[in-house]
Parts: structure tokens; sequence; C-alpha cells
């Protein structure tokens, strides 16, 4: 049977990790490679690397960042931050990216979608969107959730699968930081009307967060970031707990 | 040993480099026929649609040597698919030399299947050292029916072959690349074939 995936998420700033991360006897937490290979070795079923500071001039250091993770990790990683050119995407996956991310860049111009999709295959497309619910309803919102548009949030979803998306990473930027859990009815209603995998964000606070959205939610995966880094919630605890509750996951 | 990687454009080839660099092995990317035949291995990789993938191995007069090749080969993912009868993926002829048709998972289920899953009915030395349900990544909306030379399955929507042996061609639907511990064991395997 598939598993759910759990997905630790680091941001990246000029190649190096952000934000703090508390890892017990590591040499460099600052080291997004130093960093990953730990991730897989507690059992993270893939990893995100956001690039949160992405400009041109600092391209060149990502790209090498992503060629030593790719060197040295051996599970699956996705890049997501300031991808917008079929060119930039094709650098990534040439340093070994399996994945790549892309958010503002596919409403401002969706075609950049079906482009990548031709090129390089769904499963390499994952389309993150942002969103926030105004008066009832969900809209996306653009540069990390600052900006908000008239897209209704299951329009654009559906649209982006019709475009050739592979996997959908949603964030609610009502739940995101709140660690009160995922915002499972939107989830379980993108689980339900698309036909791709659909990653849950914002939120994960508690062990039974991530089973309710595995549940409630029927997400694919659940990505977090400071229940992980801080050691709140270790990965082996996490997956043995929803194995007990008959939640496929990897041990 | 000589490892080479067949480079014909299709994919994301360098995660497979590097998992052999891992295991302290230099493989070689190249699409030389000539190296290619003189190899003591041959990794068959694939990421991509069927039939632009075919279209360039036969540019590349690879369509014709593969088939013929007398040393342990291993087709990954797509380089998998690619070596069976055909593929429903744009209706795709294929190498032959795994006779068995591909297919693509129905609706009932989400496409792609993304994700950890187990193999299963392991039956080749491809696998020694790897358990019964062993967890493998996948990535993939087509599919090669379970048939007799499936060496491994898999269940997503219904039970097929995640793996295929014939005399000295092996193909696996997952990334061992990709695939932790096991799947590097599964690499070593290969090399010590």
């Amino acid at each position: 049977m598939l598993t759910k995936r759990i997905v630790p998420c680091l941001d990246i700033k000029n190649g190096r990790t952000v934000k703090g991360v508390n890892f017990v006897n590591l040499i460099d937490a600052g080291d997004p490679v130093v960093l990953a290979k730990q991730y897989a070795e507690l059992g993270a079923d893939e990893l995100v690397f956001l690039d949160i500071a992405a400009t041109l001039e600092n391209r060149g250091t990502t790209l090498d960042m992503v060629l030593k993770v790719a060197e040295q990790v051996n599970i699956p990683f996705t890049v997501g931050g300031g991808i917008s050119s079929v060119e930039h995407v094709d650098k990534l996956l040439q340093c070994g990216a399996d994945k790549v991310s892309i958010n503002s860049s596919a409403v401002k111009r969706p075609d950049l979608i079906n482009e990548l999709a031709d090129k390089f295959g769904s499963q390499c497309v994952v389309v993150a969107i942002d969103a926030k619910q105004i008066n009832g309803e969900w809209f996306v919102h653009l540069a990390g959730g600052t900006i908000p548009t008239d897209i209704k949030l299951f329009d654009w979803a559906k649209e982006v699968e019709k475009r050739g998306a592979g996997e959908i990473l949603f964030t609610s930027m009502d739940h995101d930081g709140t660690k009160a859990g995922f915002a499972n009815e939107a989830l379980a209603y993108l689980s339900e009307t698309l036909n791709i995998p659909i990653i849950a964000s914002g939120g994960a606070g508690s062990i039974e967060h991530f089973a309710d959205t595995f549940t409630k939610g029927k997400s694919d995966a659940a990505l977090a970031a400071s229940v992980f880094h801080f050691g709140e919630i270790p990965i082996l605890e996490l997956k043995e707990a929803l194995k007990k509750q008959n939640i496929p996951v990897r041990i | 040993m000589k490892v080479v990687i067949i480079d014909y454009g299709a994919g994301n080839i360098k995660s497979i480099q590097f998992a052999f660099k891992r295991l302290s092995l230099d493989a070689v990317l190249s699409n030389n026929i000539d190296e290619i035949k003189a190899a003591d291995k041959v990794i068959f990789p694939g990421v991509g649609e069927a039939s632009s993938a075919m279209k360039m191995l036969k540019e590349s007069g690879l369509d014709k040597v593969i088939p013929t090749l007398k040393q342990p080969v291993l087709g990954i993912c797509l380089g998998m698919q690619l070596m069976c009868n055909s593929s429903e993926e744009g209706n795709t002829k294929g190498l032959g030399i795994f006779d068995v048709d591909v297919k693509k998972f129905s609706k009932a289920v989400k496409v792609p299947q993304m994700g950890w899953n187990v193999i299963y009915n392991l039956n080749s030395e491809l696998f020694t050292g790897i358990k019964e349900k062993e967890f493998m990544y996948l990535v993939h909306s087509f599919y090669a029916e379970n048939c007799k030379e499936a060496i491994a399955t898999t269940d997503y929507e219904l039970e097929y072959a995640s793996a295929l042996q014939k005399d000295n061609f092996y193909g696996v639907q997952f990334h061992p690349e990709k695939s932790s511990k096991a799947g590097e064991q599964i690499l070593k395997n290969f090399l010590n074939l």
C-alpha cells in the first residue's frame, strides 16, 4: 500500500539553512546537506528546500547547494522559491533536484505549468498554493501569503491539475504558524475533487494533527518545519503513532 | 568495474550517478555505442514521456543496440517501461525485451502514484538481502502488468510488476537511487551480478 509521506521543509537563504534548527549533536545546523542527511536517517520520506531569499544573484549558490544535497542524500527532494522559467528548472534538475515547486510565477503565468510538464514530465512539477479564507471562501495569495488575489483556491487547484501539475502543496495561511492543526476541510475537498497527490502544509503542532490530516484531511503527505527542526515531534515517534492508528507509513 | 549510464537526454540521471558515487564507484554517462557495449554493467534510465524518450533512443540508434547487450542491464522507471513490448503512453512500441505491456492506472487512484510503497514476491538475486515488503520510492502513472518475467510486485489499484528480469536484462519501476539504504543495496546487488 502506498504510504503517507512525512516531509520536513527547510528554509534556505544564500545556500544556508535559516530559522533555528535545534538538533542535538549537529556540527553545523546551518548546513543543508548535514541536515538533509540527518532527516533521511531519521525516517523523513522526502524533503523540501525553500529558497526564501531567491534572487538572480544568488541563484548559483542555490544550485551549488542542490548539487551537494543530491550527491549525499538518498531520498527525494523538492526545491522551491523564485523559480519562474524553464531554463532555471532545467538547471535545478540537472543538479539533481527530483522536483521543483512553483507558486507565484504559476499564478502570474499559468502556461509555465504546461511548459514544465511537457518538457520534464508532470512528476517533477509541484504547484504550491498559499490561500486564506475571506468571508468563508478560500482565495489564493501571493508572495508568501502577503498579496491577496481574486482567484478562488478550488478553481485554481483544478486548473493547475489540468495544466499538468503532478502534485499540489497547499498551505493555509490561516493555519500556518498556529500549531493548531491543518486546514483539513479544504484539504479533503481538494483531495476528493482532484486526482493528483495533495501535500498538507501549515498548522502542524502535534502528532494528532498529522493523524487528522491523513484521515479527515485525506492528505497524501504532510509538510512541517519547526516541529521537526526543534525536535518537538521526532519523526520516528510520529510514524509509530500513525501506524498504531492504522495509517500507512514507512518505518 | 566500468558502469555506463546511458545518456540519451531523458530526464535526471545525475541522481543515479551520485548514488553510485556513494557506493564509491564512478559511473560514466555516455551515449557512445562502443562505450556502452564495452561496459561491465549498463544502466538504462528514463524520466518523462515514453514516445519522446523512444524517439530519442531511435535517433541515436540505441534502440537497436540495447536489446543486443550481453552484460547485465538495469532499466530504471521509464527505462524499464521502454524495455517492454509497448506502452499506452503515446501509443509507444517498446524494445520488446520483456514480454509485457505497459498500461495506465485508472482514475480510481491518484495518478501519478507518488511516494513509498512496498515490493513483494521478490524472486531474483537483484534482491539479495532485501526483505519482502521492503519500501521503495516510486513515481509513475503507467505500470507493467504482472507477468511471468516479474521478479517483484507492488500493489496500487492492482498487483503489477514492479521489477522484471529476462536473462541479463533487469528492470525496476521504483527508483533505487532514491530509496534510502534498501535502494543502495539493490544497486550493490546489481554491481555484484
